[in-house]
């Protein structure tokens, strides 16, 4: 099955990696969920909580203070201007 | 005689003194020159993932966004000059300063008012001395800059080139800046930073792969305005970065040659203590031996 390529950086770091089945972003007219085959993006991002669902499971919340997310060919990137890693399970 | 060999030694004292400062002036170096590139690693794939959006939007969109555009009402440019806070570091700041001199002149001669703007004490200390003004400067963090400073450098730059003309609004923006080529090598550069030349700019990513029609959330615009910015505020960040990896490395070559000259120092003291004391030496048995010869031949 193919999967998305998630990487999520913040100014100073890059805060995730890898490969997932789903990323739900809060973009600037609402939330967003994409999976996989989804149309080139180019989306600015409001503060909330970037939710990714990895390919074994695990939930991974992690609250963003703005920013902006591409998506191309399947190449998901959540750029934060600043980020916190609330949850990893 | 006793004269010289005293001073002799009291040079080696200062001399040995000397070279533990500049010895550990090294190791510091040496030890945050590490941090520092780490550093610069790690905002990079921030400075990537931004770079690739405006190229995209670059490529996609029509770019008509004030941060790209030529201004022509005002013929007043800002330069930043990046230096260190702290000398020691051989010729890092002065080599900027004279890459800035040499901007400044060439700008002057195009008929241009110049606003400086100057990173690091060194460098605002050297136009203070001068007598010519500096609008703003940024002090202290020279060799560990964070990203609040770089944006509040972004910040204010930005916020001057979309300012009317008549309220001190600037045309361009230059940045001189160390380039981190690698340890043995830094390089003194100027960079347009505004307006953007995006297209130019821009590595291009992956030729072979044609870039993929963008939707845009929620407009083009929107997304341009939030990008740009950004854009500008990881640039400079990224330059800062590398100035602090540059000015450590010239820092910590200029204390190892400092180190090594103070043992040449110590070495010849030294041997200049020696022959001195040698030559007490010869001088007293010379005498007592003389003394010896005239009260026998008396």
């Amino acid at each position: 099955m193919a999967l998305l390529d998630v990487n999520v950086v913040s100014t100073s770091t890059t805060m995730w990696q890898g490969k997932a089945t789903m990323v739900v972003a809060p973009a600037a007219d609402g939330e967003i969920g994409l999976l996989v085959g989804h149309s080139p993006l180019l989306s600015v991002l409001q503060a909330g909580r970037v939710r990714i669902t990895a390919d074994n499971g695990d939930r991974i919340l992690i609250d963003v203070t703005g920013g902006f997310l591409s998506l191309d060919t399947d190449q998901v990137t959540v750029v934060a201007d600043d980020a916190e890693l609330v949850a990893q399970a | 005689m006793a004269g010289s060999q005293r001073i002799y030694r009291a040079r080696i004292k200062s001399t040995q003194s000397l070279k533990k400062v500049f010895r550990a002036q090294e190791l510091i170096a040496a030890s945050r020159i590490g941090k520092a590139r780490a550093r610069a690693q790690s905002a990079a794939p921030y400075a990537a993932a931004i770079t690739q959006s405006v190229s995209a939007l670059a490529t996609h969109a029509d770019i008509d966004h004030p941060l790209a555009s030529e201004r022509k009402d005002t013929n007043r440019v800002a330069v930043l000059l990046i230096t260190s806070d702290r000398g020691m570091a051989g010729a890092y700041t002065a080599n900027v300063l004279r890459e800035g001199e040499r901007l400044i002149e060439s700008l002057t001669e195009e008929g241009r008012t110049i606003d400086l703007y100057v990173a690091g004490r060194r460098g605002l200390g050297y136009f203070q001395y001068r007598g010519r003004d500096v609008v703003k400067s940024w002090t202290g963090e020279s060799d560990a800059p964070t990203p609040q400073m770089a944006e509040e450098i972004a910040e204010e730059l930005l916020s001057r080139f979309l300012a009317p003309a008549d309220e001190g609004g600037v045309a361009e923006l230059h940045v001189v800046y160390t380039r981190f080529i690698n340890m043995v090598t830094q390089q003194p550069r100027i960079l347009r930073l505004l307006p953007l030349e995006v297209v130019e700019g821009v590595e291009p990513v992956d030729e072979h792969e044609a870039l993929p029609l963008y939707e845009f959330e929620p407009s083009p615009v929107e997304v341009l305005d939030a990008l740009l910015p950004r854009y500008i505020r990881s640039r400079i960040y990224s330059l800062l970065l590398q100035a602090a990896a540059s000015e450590l490395a010239s820092r910590q070559r200029a204390m190892h040659t400092a180190t090594d000259n103070a043992e040449d120092l110590i070495r010849t003291y030294t041997r200049l203590a020696n022959q001195a004391r040698q030559g007490e030496i010869t001088q007293e048995i010379t005498e007592i031996v003389s003394g010896a010869d005239a009260l026998k031949a008396s």
